[in-house]
């Protein structure tokens, strides 16, 4: 494994916090993204998602080196896949080590946050009765896709 | 010569996933005015453009052999 990935294969989060764990560290935390059914009333069948792999595997390096700017001691690691996932499949992990748990918590998040906001990866739902990729609904709705 | 990216719901508009144009020299603004000329019924206002794995700002200047993506506003996580 690389410590920030693309990956097409289902994720074993058990070896990112393994990655980022050492003696120094009294707190990991870890956490995992996964396919929901259930977004706005609108059931989804399962998701695809596409990547610019080379860039985004750059942008991951990137939100760590952010990261342990911000808080340093912290080691950090990330995978997203992409490809088809069904309901509850893993979509992305973080694993952040630091000595005490509150850096650790805070990287997370933080983490996830820079994921959505920069990162070139995109997600798009099937349902029963079409589908849509996904944007950035802060702006506006998506107008890249096909509508439903 | 560039070579352009299109991605997600862009690579679906556009047909295409890649392509080669004559578009040395010019700014990140005229690419996208370019592409907007080719595929008019596409909407690149929350388009952003990376040139060679990097987002670029609309001032950057393209040269020969360089590769811009098309970036659509990104959905990961």
């Amino acid at each position: 494994m690389k410590p920030y990935e693309i990956v097409t294969e289902p994720i074993d989060p058990q070896r990112y916090a393994d990655y980022v764990l050492r003696p120094e560290a009294g707190a990991v935390t870890l956490f995992t993204g996964h396919v929901r059914e259930w977004t706005r009333g609108i059931r989804t069948l399962y998701l695809a998602y596409e990547a610019y792999a080379p860039m985004a595997e750059k942008m991951l390096a990137r939100i760590g080196e952010e990261i342990e700017q911000k808080w340093p001691g912290t080691r950090t690691a990330i995978a997203h896949r992409i490809g088809e996932l069904r309901i509850g499949e893993i979509a992305v992990v973080i694993a952040v080590s630091s000595p005490h748990r509150k850096d650790a918590y805070e990287a997370n998040e933080y983490a996830i946050e820079r994921i959505k906001e920069s990162v070139p990866v995109w997600k798009k739902e099937i349902w029963e009765d079409g589908t849509e990729w996904i944007g950035d609904q802060r702006k506006k709705p998506d107008t890249q896709g096909e509508k439903p | 010569m560039i070579t352009l990216l299109y991605f997600a719901g862009l690579r679906e508009a556009t047909g295409t996933a890649q392509e080669e144009a004559d578009l040395d020299g010019k700014t990140v603004a005229e690419l996208i005015a370019w592409v907007g000329e080719r595929y008019p019924h596409l909407s690149l206002e929350a388009v952003r453009v990376a040139i060679n794995e990097e987002y670029a700002p609309e001032s950057d200047v393209l040269q020969a052999g360089d590769t811009a993506a098309l970036i659509p506003p990104v959905s990961g996580g």
